[in-house]
């Protein structure tokens, strides 16, 4: 779903959440987070003052500063800037026992192998399939479930069943994994009894390569439909009132309020969290497909991060492996500057 | 919260309207029980007893009510060690990673700071270009992070959405505080202690509630690195190796741990068992937060 599935953070299971998306300087853009109570203030450092120091009292005036955060720029430039120099691995021939100089260069001949493997079309069609059914249904269900949490006057029920959908986002794929292989199996799971009650034959649900995608999008969903209506439901809590007010006086009804004015003043945060989506379309990560998938579905379940590692780490091909994730995020940028590229067009506003 | 905005309060609420009403209320009915439904299932399996759970017919309450899959699984070899990894991973990784991540964000929003633009766009640059994976186990073993516990931290250690997150909000805080402090003859490391660390609490337990959840959550990283040592693996792994190993048939990790699983191949109620102790520990921690991350998502949702 992010750009983060790729990085060390993801990998160690920190994803961020949804509004993660939200690029910097949106969440820089944002009101105080005090409720306006204080003004942000400038520091202004009268000029003649600054351009008399020299960089060395400067520095050594700001030593407490760059101790606080000299070593952690070191950390990530070893986590996240050297993977990036990794990359030169997809042109090689890379052996581990050797030094960066001593490597084989083999150009793109990695590349021109990966596009000649039937597996990696396979799994390309994989990701590609379950980023945009996962885009028709993942994206749309929550604002269709913000709206009509909107809708609730009771505020107790509405409490009640936002918590409730909250909850699923806070367990981890692997026990989300376990729950849908007992929901779905054949034996006692609830969906195959309501199945058999109808008088239907029961389904091998997680069997079928067939129903492997909606399985993967489907309990996605299940998952975070809760988490991701919040960034909507704060959206309509934007909303200034006097809009819904004028409506009613011009005689609007509930359909036509929510029509023109709900969605119009939710559609700017649709189209950011739309772009970003489109952007991360190629990039879908892994972890779903590994733990809901199995021998008899592999050939539904094989994505490109599936693939890198199957190559990569299982077969010790680092450079192919490697080739693979530098397509795949090479893919992702030019997806995402693409959407963003389109929709300042369209809009005249920057997501990214 | 009481009144929808779409009501108009004039009006009383015509049969259409209630009937509306009862529709929406039946549909989102409909998703907290399928929402919740999974949830009790293994709850109530969890706590049956394994020669009447095979029986089939479990819904939402124990038929044969015990404690026994939970003493089973807690004197059951790589558990209770997990469990105790689990833990500590969560609370180191989530005070480091905490500390870590506020200190920078209180340099990044000092104006005066020197490296102060180089600092945003070399931390920014991370979040839209990755290495990618292999890349990065390469990285770890070069730097023989293999079969250590600070693979688990140090990765993660600075984070840098949390960091922009954390700057954004001591931004909105008044710099006199800065100020006056300075004139107490407070250093810049005591300004952040004492003085703004102090006033970021609602940022801060937003952020430690999404890398708790990161932690605990986490299976991968021990599933790559360290997979074969089993001091070191954690609860989410394990449970993985044991719901793989049973729902597949065939071994997740490799074939040493095929073995080992063979044996533990768990009756469904000790599985569920181990699913709720690897469940209920994360969701008793945000009932308590979520006052705080709801209000944060509310600030870092785009207004207009």
């Amino acid at each position: 779903m992010l750009w983060f599935e790729q990085s060390p953070q993801a990998q160690n299971g920190q994803s961020p959440p949804l509004w993660a998306t939200l690029s910097t300087d949106l969440i820089q853009a944002r009101p105080p987070v005090t409720g306006g109570r204080h003004m942000q203030m400038e520091r202004t450092i009268p000029a003649e003052k600054k351009r008399k120091k020299g960089l060395l009292s400067t520095l050594s005036e700001q030593k407490y500063l760059l101790f606080m955060s000299v070593p952690f720029m070191v950390l990530v430039f070893i986590f996240s800037y050297i993977p990036i120099w990794g990359w030169t691995m997809a042109f090689q021939r890379y052996r581990p026992s050797k030094t960066f100089w001593e490597q084989e260069w083999v150009g793109f001949a990695n590349f021109v192998k990966m596009f000649e493997d039937p597996n990696f079309y396979l799994a390309l069609k994989n990701t590609l399939g379950m980023s945009v059914l996962g885009l028709i249904i993942g994206f749309t269900m929550p604002i269709l479930f913000a709206l009509l949490l909107n809708e609730l006057r009771n505020g107790f029920f509405k409490r009640f069943v936002q918590t409730v959908s909250y909850l699923p986002h806070f367990v981890s794929w692997v026990v989300v994994s376990g729950l849908v292989y007992k929901m779905l199996s054949t034996d006692d799971g609830p969906i195959n009894q309501l199945i058999a009650m109808f008088g239907y034959e029961k389904v091998q649900f997680m069997a079928k390569s067939e129903y492997f995608w909606f399985v993967v999008v489907l309990s996605d969903l299940w998952k975070e439909l809760g988490w991701n209506t919040i960034i909507y439901l704060s959206a309509i809590t934007a909303i200034d009132g006097s809009l819904y007010e004028a409506a009613k006086v011009d005689g609007a009804n509930r359909w036509q309020l929510m029509r023109h004015v709900t969605l119009p003043g939710i559609s700017r945060v649709i189209v950011i969290l739309l772009v970003l989506s489109i952007g991360h379309l190629i990039s879908i990560g892994f972890e779903k497909q590994m733990l809901l998938g199995n021998p008899l579905v592999s050939d539904a379940s094989q994505v490109l991060d599936l693939y890198a590692l199957k190559y990569g780490i299982g077969e010790n091909n680092f450079s192919f492996g490697t080739a693979i994730n530098v397509i795949n995020s090479v893919v992702g940028l030019m997806l995402l500057f693409g959407a963003n590229g389109f929709f300042k067009k369209r809009t005249g506003e920057s997501v990214i | 919260m009481s009144q929808s905005p779409y009501r108009n309060p004039l009006q009383k609420p015509s049969v259409m309207d209630r009937v509306v009403d009862i529709g929406i209320v039946v549909v989102l009915l409909l998703v907290v029980i399928v929402t919740l439904y999974p949830f009790l299932n293994v709850l109530a399996i969890s706590f049956n007893a394994s020669s009447d759970t095979v029986k089939g017919g479990i819904t939402i309450f124990p038929r044969a009510f015990t404690f026994d899959n939970y003493r089973t699984i807690f004197s059951f070899g790589s558990i209770p060690q997990a469990f105790l990894i689990s833990v500590l991973r969560t609370v180191v990784g989530t005070v480091l990673s905490l500390i870590a991540c506020s200190m920078v964000a209180y340099v990044l929003s000092r104006k005066d700071f020197v490296f102060r633009n180089f600092l945003s766009r070399y931390l920014a640059i991370t979040m839209y270009v990755s290495g990618g994976m292999i890349p990065f186990f390469i990285l770890i073993r070069d730097l023989h992070l293999m079969n250590t516990f600070t693979v688990y931290i140090l990765p993660g250690l600075v984070n840098v959405f949390f960091i922009f997150m954390i700057r954004s909000f001591i931004d909105a805080l008044p710099y006199e505080l800065q100020e006056s402090a300075k004139l107490d003859g407070a250093n810049d490391f005591t300004i952040f202690w004492r003085v703004i660390l102090p006033l970021c609490k609602p940022v801060l337990a937003t952020a430690a509630l999404f890398i708790a959840v990161g932690q605990w959550n986490s299976w991968f990283d021990t599933y790559l690195f360290n997979g074969s040592n089993p001091d070191l693996t954690t609860l989410q792994f394990e449970l993985m190796k044991i719901l793989q190993s049973t729902q597949t048939g065939q071994d997740a990790v490799n074939g040493n741990d095929m073995a080992r699983n063979m044996q533990q191949v768990s009756p469904e109620s000790i599985k569920m068992a181990i699913t709720m102790v690897t469940t209920v520990p994360i969701l008793m921690v945000y009932p308590f937060l979520q006052r705080y991350f709801v209000a944060g998502m509310t600030l870092g949702a785009v207004k207009g």
